[in-house]
């Protein structure tokens, strides 16, 4: 398989995964601002934080920021309409390597996002969200139902993984610091409803009461999102399929890789952590080392793979 | 050639299938079919005209049909002329014979820009230059064709002629049941065999063969990732391959795999900066010193574009009789040189009756077509000319023969052409079929596809 489509499957990878969490980010983000008895800037704030931008001090970020930079900035590596222009231009590049349904999915409606302007995008901004839902489901229903098993799926896989890890962790940090108090959360509160929109956010409230059977505490949902084996969408479980991925392209092409002892060392280390260690040495700390440790994997990657 | 009913024997199907089926639901099945294409997206990209950088090629439902008569006679005369136009390629790049026997100007061979003296005393595997030879054609009578243009290089289409059949028993499938219309989904299979017979001799093994492309930005980029595919081989671009120690390498995850054969869709200037245009930062870079240490081959050859040069058009009939001491079997259309004082003379006096192109032009851009010019486009041209003359060549405009389209009120006749695609390699192959592009807009003669031009699926029928 060239370099050059191995590197462009696990960006599309990537892409995708990355356009599908910021609509999830941004739809808590509404959710939030829409709760009685806020003015909803700083949840706007937050989550244009964990997206990695940087605002001054004092600064609010509203609504209107977030459709500019999130939605719509071509020039941003985060914005949905880059990831999915760019997940778009990855899989043209490697044409050959998509089933004809996956394809089908990049390519559809892409004038649609195109032409998605500004006013559209405010107001309508929960049907964009929507549609970016329904079009990366439609993208993975493709890759699940059709695309061959080949080294190929796996550098696909590996972006996904990469990324949803990498984007779980940054919803969480929206909302570190209201973590802090370990008090149980008491239902009708302020504090209910934000953690309620974060597990919105993940497709998750119904998993998370049906794991957990208890009120909104934050050490459970800290676990839920970081260490539960069986939520797709935490870190351990990203992790796992991240491992699996790696085995498999080592199983094709013999060698040993630095990317793959990474990978399954974090592993190994998400699978015997208690949560409450983790709150101890600090939440917000963990979150940001195992953001590193992803991003290093994601360098050791191309290393390994010439590209 | 009128029939009792109006319509040509060929047609005679099509014409039944229009009639049970009705306008409107062609009308309809044609918005599908579009749709079809968004989706998959077979689009081509125009360059410096604004708007939808990703266009769709307007796709009439109503096939063009050639009977197994006609076949017959153009099978024989694009085979006859894709090996005539090969073995010019070989002598001008040896020994020159057609020239120095005086029937071809040497300065328009060797002042040629696609001629590469880099090419000289070169044997490429086979003696084959061009691979795919792209003849554009129309029919100007009964049983009677006549050749536009050669294209030697890398002629673009094929792709439509494989979707526009798959689109149409997509849709139709029941008027191909039976058979009468012969197969042409071959053309991936006979295209890889092809290339394989143009391996270099000392390639082990079953030859690694590869679609070099310029990229995703390129127009024709859908079809070579659509004829990697179909062959099943890589298609790479150009920083996906190196050379070291003289042969050919491609990046791959587990490390450098070696290229046999390079179907290259990227044209000479950008094949090697080290050979061709140093200030190039494209290509890659010691390719040509591989290809000419026999270690791998390039389809089609540097240097076949002479061949296809409309200033060299003009002596294809001669070089058939040269070469291959045959008759040849598709006439060309009448030219005038421009350059010639004479025939410049007679171009000047009836620009209003000529369709004038640009010798090196190509696409259907920068040419004139006196009939349908005012008279301000007509000076205008005439001073370019005037500039230039041995830039440009001058054709009558064209009987060109019509075929049924289908438009908002039916269907009407409109202007065709023609390009099979004949494979040269050890042996000549040819699949029954190619691309006939349309010129959607009543009355026009341009059918390039930038312009306002179509496709059509083109029938080859049974005995």
């Amino acid at each position: 398989m060239l370099s050059r489509a191995a590197e462009n499957l696990f960006w599309l990878g990537r892409y995708m995964e990355r356009a599908e969490s910021t609509a999830r980010m941004i739809a808590m983000g509404q959710r939030m601002a829409m709760l009685p008895g806020t003015p909803g800037r700083s949840e706007w704030s937050s989550v244009m934080q964990s997206t990695g931008t940087v605002l001054t001090e004092g600064e609010q970020a509203t609504e209107l920021d977030v459709v500019r930079q999130l939605i719509l900035d071509p020039e941003s590596p985060t914005s949905i309409q880059s990831c999915l222009l760019r997940a778009r231009d990855n899989g043209r590049a490697v044409r050959t390597g998509l089933t004809q349904e996956m394809w089908e999915s990049l390519n559809e409606d892409w004038r649609f996002l195109e032409s998605l302007d500004e006013q559209a995008a405010r107001t309508q901004l929960t049907r964009v969200m929507e549609w970016v839902r329904r079009k990366t489901a439609y993208f993975k229903g493709a890759v699940d139902t059709a695309m061959l098993r080949d080294e190929g799926y796996d550098f696909l896989r590996l972006g996904g993984g990469i990324e949803r890890a990498d984007m779980t962790l940054r919803l969480l940090n929206v909302k570190y610091f209201l973590l802090l108090p370990e008090t149980e959360v008491v239902g009708g509160g302020r504090d209910h409803y934000q953690w309620m929109s974060m597990l919105h956010a993940v497709s998750g409230v119904r998993s998370y009461h049906r794991h957990y059977g208890s009120d909104y505490a934050p050490w459970n949902i800290a676990d839920f999102l970081l260490l539960n084996q069986i939520f797709p969408r935490s870190v351990a479980f990203s992790y796992n399929q991240i491992d699996a991925s790696l085995t498999r392209l080592e199983k094709f092409h013999g060698g040993t890789h630095r990317c793959q002892r990474t990978a399954r060392t974090e592993l190994e280390r998400l699978n015997r952590i208690d949560i409450s260690v983790i709150f101890n040495e600090g939440l917000h700390e963990f979150i940001n080392e195992q953001l590193a440790k992803t991003s290093r994997i994601s360098k050791e990657v191309s290393d390994a793979y010439h590209f | 050639m009128e029939y009792e009913d109006g319509i040509r024997p060929p047609y005679r199907r099509i014409a039944q299938w229009i009639e049970e089926s009705g306008a409107e639901l062609l009308l309809r099945r044609r918005e599908e079919a579009e749709a079809i294409f968004r989706k998959i997206g077979i689009t081509f990209a125009v360059y410096g005209e604004g708007g939808d950088p990703e266009r769709l090629i307007p796709f009439d439902l109503v096939p063009r049909a050639f009977s197994a008569t006609e076949w017959a006679i153009l099978d024989r005369g694009i085979r006859q002329r894709a090996r005539a136009l090969n073995a010019f390629l070989y002598d001008i790049y040896h020994r020159g014979e057609i020239i120095k026997a005086g029937i071809i100007p040497g300065n328009l061979v060797y002042r040629n820009s696609a001629f590469l003296p880099e090419m000289i005393g070169f044997d490429p595997p086979g003696r084959v230059y061009s691979h795919i030879v792209g003849i554009d054609i129309v029919r100007t009578g009964p049983d009677s064709f006549q050749v536009l243009e050669d294209n030697c290089r890398t002629p673009s289409g094929v792709s439509y002629m494989l979707e526009n059949r798959e689109i149409m028993g997509r849709m139709f499938p029941q008027i191909f049941s039976g058979g009468p219309v012969r197969p042409v989904e071959h053309y991936p299979n006979e295209l890889l065999r092809t290339l394989k017979e143009v391996a270099p001799a000392g390639a082990e093994g079953d030859p690694k063969v590869v679609v070099l492309t310029p990229g995703p930005f390129n127009s024709a980029y859908y079809e070579h990732s659509f004829l990697a595919d179909l062959m099943g081989i890589e298609l790479v671009e150009p920083q996906d391959l190196f050379v070291d120690g003289a042969k050919v390498w491609m990046r791959t995850i587990s490390g450098p795999q070696k290229v046999d054969v390079i179907y290259r869709r990227i044209d000479d200037d950008y094949l090697d900066p080290l050979t061709f245009r140093p200030e190039s930062v494209l290509g890659v870079p010691g390719l040509f010193d591989a290809y000419r240490a026999g270690n791998v081959t390039i389809c089609s050859a540097p240097g076949a574009g002479v061949a296809d040069d409309k200033a060299i058009y003009i002596y294809v009939p001669e070089m058939i009789r040269f070469y291959l001491d045959e008759e040849p079997v598709l006439e060309n259309i009448q030219t005038y040189q421009c350059g010639k004082a004479d025939e410049l003379k007679y171009v000047l006096e009836h620009l209003e009756e000529l369709v004038v192109k640009e010798v090196h032009g190509s696409g259907g851009y920068g040419m004139l077509i006196g009939p349908k010019s005012s008279k301000k486009e007509i000076e205008v041209y005439r001073e370019r000319i005037k500039a230039n003359p041995s830039g440009f060549i001058a054709q009558p405009t064209l009987d060109l023969s019509t075929a049924p389209t289908l438009d908002e009120n039916g269907l009407d006749g409109r202007h065709v052409d023609f390009r099979p695609f004949c494979l040269v390699g050890k042996s000549i192959r040819l699949v029954p079929g190619g691309l006939t592009r349309v010129a959607l807009k009543k009355g026009s003669l341009v059918v390039n596809s930038s312009q306002g031009g179509g496709v059509k699926d083109t029938w080859v029928l049974q005995e």
